[in-house]
């Protein structure tokens, strides 16, 4: 167990570092900064003096040198946009993004789970067919067009909602739905397909011969055994929602890392997309790592080596 | 696991509930049906757009702006899907987006495809370090959400046709590499192979010849599992305003454009998301179908 998870361990920072290399050479690749930070009258010499201040007149694998050791102390440089430490920014956006990626994460994995396993247990039914449609759809629809015409029904025509921004409890209800519409679905149609693989199994029947109650015999010996797909899948979508955060906060201009990811490419802000990407990319690797490292946990017969 | 998702199309039309089937669903049972009613209309669009689209898509019209769908204020058949701010066609604009969401997703899908699938045969079949080196490559791609690897490289590349393109095929290679190259190891151990080896096949001619076709189906269920959330990606990055530019029409665009009229213009973004919708929907099960026929053992992916 050990040995695995130092090895997992291992190719996680591996894909740290090239993750960092990859933003390295995009933003790199981007264009020359000084061509945005300094007026159009600047002369040559005033462009040389910035290059030079900025290190970039320097080889590129020291730039990288410069970068990686700036990032690990959490020194990414100044936004030029917003005039302070890219850092500090990425960090004052977080809660925002936590919060709204957290409600979304529950509400997929609660309805997700819940519809999954019910229209298993009542396969062929109406409602089984129900959510069936209900998931070839939800797996369908753009984020962005969900979350338009939400805005569209639930807030400008019928009031109940704010359309944009983040302030009360209210803000937050239909971003946290728009995002957590795709991956419910997916869950939804694995946890079906994981209970119905468990369901036919001669322990449920040796569970009910026992005289369990059905919703004992389903939501804890049958959910038990179908538990390592559907978690992780969950583990996945919790992952895949850190990027999806930045179409959802977008639409409805939520003032987490997302928004802010956009916000600084359009304003070809470097040092903030770096930041702001690394924390992310960050983030996915650690919870796939966990999402690894739990299996152990859900199903004692695995073994690490 | 289960045969769920095998008869969706005919289910959907009806007829999987019952044990007997009207012959006329049993002829039709093998083919995608449903999926094929969804694309049908969209490729038509896409191929011969110009032809079917009543006006110019970017003509702007001042005098008819923001007009609703015609056929909801009795005017017959003159603005189908309405006007946008600008007075322009929203029917003649649908139909122009979908050469837009077509053509990237094919050519991206389509390029990723013959990389991924070149990677996935290299690495499989030769093992050793260049496996370890371009898996791990795999992995630190796949350490990255999608969408922030797809912005990145829009802002590296700038915004635009061939980006898109791009991106698309950068942000879906990965895919192809890894299932390639789980069947390469596994059709690399049978007996033919070694059978052809020993009689002096060389090694570009055995990945050819005996490897790559035995491959190929996985890679195509990959292939149609993936246009899908291509066209989604697509749409997302045009959303963003990191798509094609116009004049190209991109229905992720016009759904953007859409947002100051939310309150008086509900047609604006109504119907390119169905249109989206509808492609998305109609590659998704175009897929599951192909899956199941090539290649079942897929199922869950």
């Amino acid at each position: 167990m050990l040995r695995y998870a130092l090895k997992r361990l291992g190719v996680g920072l591996l894909c740290l570092v090239g993750v960092s290399v990859i933003i390295f050479v995009a933003m790199r690749l981007a264009g020359d900064p000084t061509l945005l930070l300094l007026p159009d009258d600047a002369t040559e010499q005033d462009r040389i003096e910035l290059r030079q201040e900025l290190g970039l007149d320097k080889p590129l694998p020291v730039q990288y040198a410069i970068f990686v050791a700036g990032a690990v102390q959490g020194d990414f440089g100044m936004s030029t946009r917003w005039k302070m430490p890219a850092m500090e920014l990425v960090l004052a956006r977080l809660p925002a993004t936590l919060q709204l990626a957290g409600l979304a994460f529950s509400l997929a994995v609660g309805i997700g789970l819940l519809s999954g396993v019910t229209s298993a247990t009542a396969r062929g039914s109406v409602f089984d067919q129900c959510v069936r449609l209900g998931v070839t759809l939800g797996l369908a629809v753009p984020v962005f067009w969900v979350g338009l015409i939400f805005i569209m029904v639930f807030a400008v025509d019928l009031g109940w909602f704010p359309t944009s921004g983040r302030g009360s409890f209210a803000h937050l209800i239909l971003p946290a739905v728009t995002m957590a519409l795709n991956p419910a679905a997916a869950m939804s149609r694995l946890s079906r397909s994981a209970m119905l693989g468990v369901l036919g199994a001669d322990y449920i029947k040796m569970a009910r011969v026992k005289g369990n109650s059905e919703a004992r015999v389903v939501w804890k010996h049958g959910l038990r055994n179908a538990a390592i797909p559907v978690a992780t899948l969950a583990g996945i979508q919790l992952a895949n929602m850190i990027g999806n955060t930045v179409v959802v906060e977008t639409i409805f201009a939520w003032p987490g890392i997302g928004k802010l990811i956009i916000d600084a490419i359009f304003a070809r802000d470097f040092a903030v997309v770096q930041a702001a990407i690394c924390v992310v990319a960050a983030a996915y690797i650690i919870l796939n790592l966990a999402v690894d490292l739990t299996y152990g946990l859900l199903d004692p017969q695995i073994r690490y080596d | 696991m289960t045969d769920d998702h095998v008869d969706m199309p005919a289910e959907t039309l009806g007829t999987g509930a019952g044990p007997r089937r009207a012959s006329i669903f049993r002829a039709l049972g093998d083919w995608p049906v449903l999926p094929i009613i969804l694309l049908l209309p969209i490729i038509l669009f896409g191929v011969f757009g110009p032809l079917i689209s009543p006006y110019d898509p970017s003509a702007v019209n001042p005098a008819v702006a923001l007009r609703p769908p015609s056929w909801l204020t009795g005017d017959g058949l003159a603005h189908l899907f309405g006007t946008d701010y600008l007075g322009r066609d929203v029917f003649s604009r649908v139909i122009a987006g979908a050469r837009a969401s077509l053509l990237v997703s094919f050519f991206g899908v389509g390029i990723a495809g013959i990389v991924g699938i070149t990677i996935g045969l290299i690495s499989g079949y030769f093992g050793g370090w260049l496996d370890t080196v371009l898996m791990r490559l795999v992995d630190i791609q796949m350490s990255m959400p999608a969408i922030l690897l797809a912005l990145l490289i829009s802002a590296a590349l700038g915004s635009g046709l061939v980006t898109v393109i791009a991106v698309i095929a950068i942000v879906f290679w990965t895919n192809y590499a890894r299932v390639v190259r789980a069947e390469t190891l596994s059709v690399k151990s049978r007996d033919y192979v070694a059978m052809a080896r020993v009689l002096g096949c060389r090694d570009a001619r055995l990945i050819r010849r005996h490897i790559l076709p035995n491959v190929i189906d996985s890679a195509l269920v990959v292939a149609s599992l993936q246009l899908g959330a291509a066209v989604m990606l697509e749409a997302s990055l045009s959303f963003l305003g990191l798509g094609v530019q116009p004049p190209a029409v991109a229905w992720g665009k016009m759904i953007a454009e859409s947002k100051l009229y939310l309150a008086t213009a509900w047609w604006l973004p109504f119907f390119p998301g169905v249109a989206l919708v509808v492609t998305v929907l109609g590659t998704n099960m175009f897929g599951d179908w192909l899956r199941d026929k090539l290649d079942p053992r897929l199922r869950n992916t």
